[in-house]
């Protein structure tokens, strides 16, 4: 029986150590790992807490990324709760597997800790990790500070083993800037952590040898479609039961989380869209511009996958123009908020004026000050009734401006 | 919000001293950032890290700063005009090194001008804890000048943040940053 780890009502925490608390707190039984920076020291710690008598499950440690997701998916389908942790050129080699773990449906919990994919080989934070998952059928919910990478994490849990999703899902926080940056975090003390998440159900797992099942079997044309298209529709049919958990969680914790979180959206001429720790420091650049009398507000899609159109589009009703923040190189396209948004409000027949701006890749530092200036461009638009600036620019680079129009 | 920034090489203890000082101040009821800004540079390569401390919640996740206290604790690297980037007029500089001031300030031409303190951190953690690990006192050296929470306080909070450690790692650390209280000058 593991060991009850005595917790303060606030500790002080990094998002790495968080996630990792999260985990011990959720009696995983089975974690396959293969540290990479920036996500290491979860690994790290937790296989500190199973030295240390915290943890009862298994610790496996593997010769890759793509070992450890098998291993996940091997431990999930035996009929355990599984987790793991990785980033950047980590889950690269994860890929492959990840589109395997939502195939078979199966339950894995996997805390990202974003960071640029090479190449030039970069550390730092982007979402590039992140919008290469994008597409392999997990829910991916956005953590901006430790406090919120615990939260998230033990909420992972709870929707991925639901009997109505029985889908993987990752939680994604900002390389260094929420994995290494130590804040105040309120952790719930274990056994109420614990009770939150539930004990694990095992749904047709392999270990029952009375009942033999088959995970990912062949299919052809005559199944494949069917096979997929469920798939699907359980990953968008997620969200009221994402929106359930996080009211149970406020429930317990006080705090609470929405699908779509929005800042001061209520009265405002313009939005700007943002993912991640930059969220938080935009509300410190809207506060400024509604100094300045623009009246500006934010909205994040908590989970990103599956992506909340219609609640967006919502959200965004009485705006004249948005502008959509990525943190990713969107190589030969609009970045990927961009087009999920463009696409939420056109299927609503609303038509705010667009706009598109690259920012933070490879950790490139962004500011309240930078982040007040894509406020002006944006009014701008709004006030001129169309679009008078770049369709898509690049926050704080560095020489020529190279926007594409 | 008061802002500090460290600067030191990386394996001087800079990340923990600025997370243990995050940790102090979050014992009073404050509100913390701590973080730091390095590549994938090993041991030896100047680094900074930086605090934030705040009665209100955090929100700015960039590394941009214009530090109130700039602590440096490597002592070559006083003499690199980094340590001046976006301070303001009153900012204050804690250095190490084993120079009196005006020897310093001679060579350190871009902190003439400055509000300075010297205390030889270096010295004191070898003395004192055995090993050039001049981060803990820093703290004490801080604790004196910015005088942010009484010092009585700050040892039974920086005593628990090092429980982990050997009991005779605990007390040089302890001695060193009583040490730095007094030697800070």
């Amino acid at each position: 029986m593991a060991e009850r780890y005595e917790l303060k009502n606030k500790e002080v925490w990094d998002g790495n150590m968080a996630a990792a608390h999260a985990l011990r707190q959720a009696q995983v039984d089975v974690v396959a790992a293969y540290p990479i920076t920036p996500s290491t020291p979860i690994v790290q710690n937790y296989a500190q807490f199973l030295a240390d008598g915290y943890v009862d499950g298994e610790f496996v440690m593997v010769e890759s990324e793509h070992s450890a997701m098998s291993a996940c998916v091997g431990a999930a389908a035996a009929g355990g709760r599984v987790a793991t942790a990785t980033s950047s050129q980590g889950y690269a080699l994860m890929v492959e597997v990840l589109y395997q773990a939502s195939g078979m449906r199966l339950p894995i919990v996997m805390t990202v800790v974003n960071r640029a994919l090479a190449s030039p080989l970069n550390i730092h934070g982007d979402h590039a990790d992140l919008y290469l998952g994008r597409d392999a059928g997990w829910i991916h919910l956005i953590a901006n500070n430790p406090q919120e990478a615990y939260d998230m994490t033990l909420c992972a849990f709870k929707i991925a083993e639901d009997e109505r999703v029985r889908l993987p899902v990752t939680t994604n926080q900002d390389g260094f800037l929420v994995s290494h940056t130590a804040q105040v975090v309120e952790p719930l003390q274990d056994e109420e952590a614990y009770n939150f998440i539930g004990e694990y159900k095992a749904l047709n797992p392999m270990l029952d040898t009375k009942n033999p099942v088959t995970y990912g079997a062949q299919t052809e044309e005559e199944w494949h479609f069917e096979h997929k298209a469920n798939q699907h529709k359980a990953l968008m049919e997620s969200t009221p039961v994402i929106e359930e958990i996080f009211n149970k969680f406020a429930d317990i914790s006080g705090r609470k989380y929405n699908i779509v979180e929005t800042y001061k959206l209520d009265d405002a001429d313009i939005a700007l869209v943002v993912m991640g720790s930059a969220y938080e420091t935009a509300m410190l650049a809207v506060d400024k511009a509604r100094e300045e009398g623009i009246k500006v507000g934010l909205l994040m899609p908590r989970v990103f996958r599956p992506f909340p159109y219609n609640q967006v589009a919502e959200k965004l009703k009485n705006v004249k123009a948005v502008a959509a923040l990525d943190r990713s190189a969107p190589m030969g396209a609009m970045g990927a908020l961009y087009n999920e948004v463009s696409g939420a409000l056109a299927a609503n027949g609303q038509s705010a004026i667009m706009t598109n701006y690259i920012y933070g890749l490879g950790g490139r530092d962004t500011t309240v000050e930078h982040i007040l200036e894509v406020i002006r461009e944006t009014n701008e638009n709004a006030k001129a009734g169309k679009r008078v600036t770049p369709l898509q620019g690049f926050i704080n680079l560095r020489g020529p401006k190279l926007s594409f129009n | 919000m008061l802002q500090i920034r460290w600067h030191s090489r990386a394996g001087q203890g800079a990340v923990t001293g600025a997370k243990a000082l995050a940790d102090v101040m979050a014992r009073t009821g404050k509100y913390v950032q701590a973080y730091s800004v390095y590549g994938a540079e090993k041991r030896g390569a100047p680094m900074t890290a930086y605090d934030k401390i705040d009665d209100k919640p955090i929100l700015d996740h960039s590394k941009w700063m214009q530090p109130d206290y700039v602590l440096v604790i490597d002592p070559s690297l006083v003499f690199q005009e980094e340590i001046v980037d976006n301070t303001k007029d009153d900012t204050i500089f804690i250095v190490t090194s084993h120079m009196d001031k005006d020897d310093l300030l001679s060579i350190a031409k871009h902190l003439q001008g400055k509000k300075v303190y010297i205390i030889d951190a270096i010295k004191i953690s070898q003395e004192e804890i055995g090993r050039a690990i001049p981060n803990t006192p820093m703290l004490g050296a801080f604790i004196k000048v910015s005088n942010i929470i009484p010092f009585e306080d700050f040892l039974v909070s920086i005593e628990d943040i090092l429980s982990k450690f050997p009991k005779k790692i605990i007390e040089g650390n302890l001695r060193a940053i009583k040490r730095a209280y007094e030697e800070v000058k």
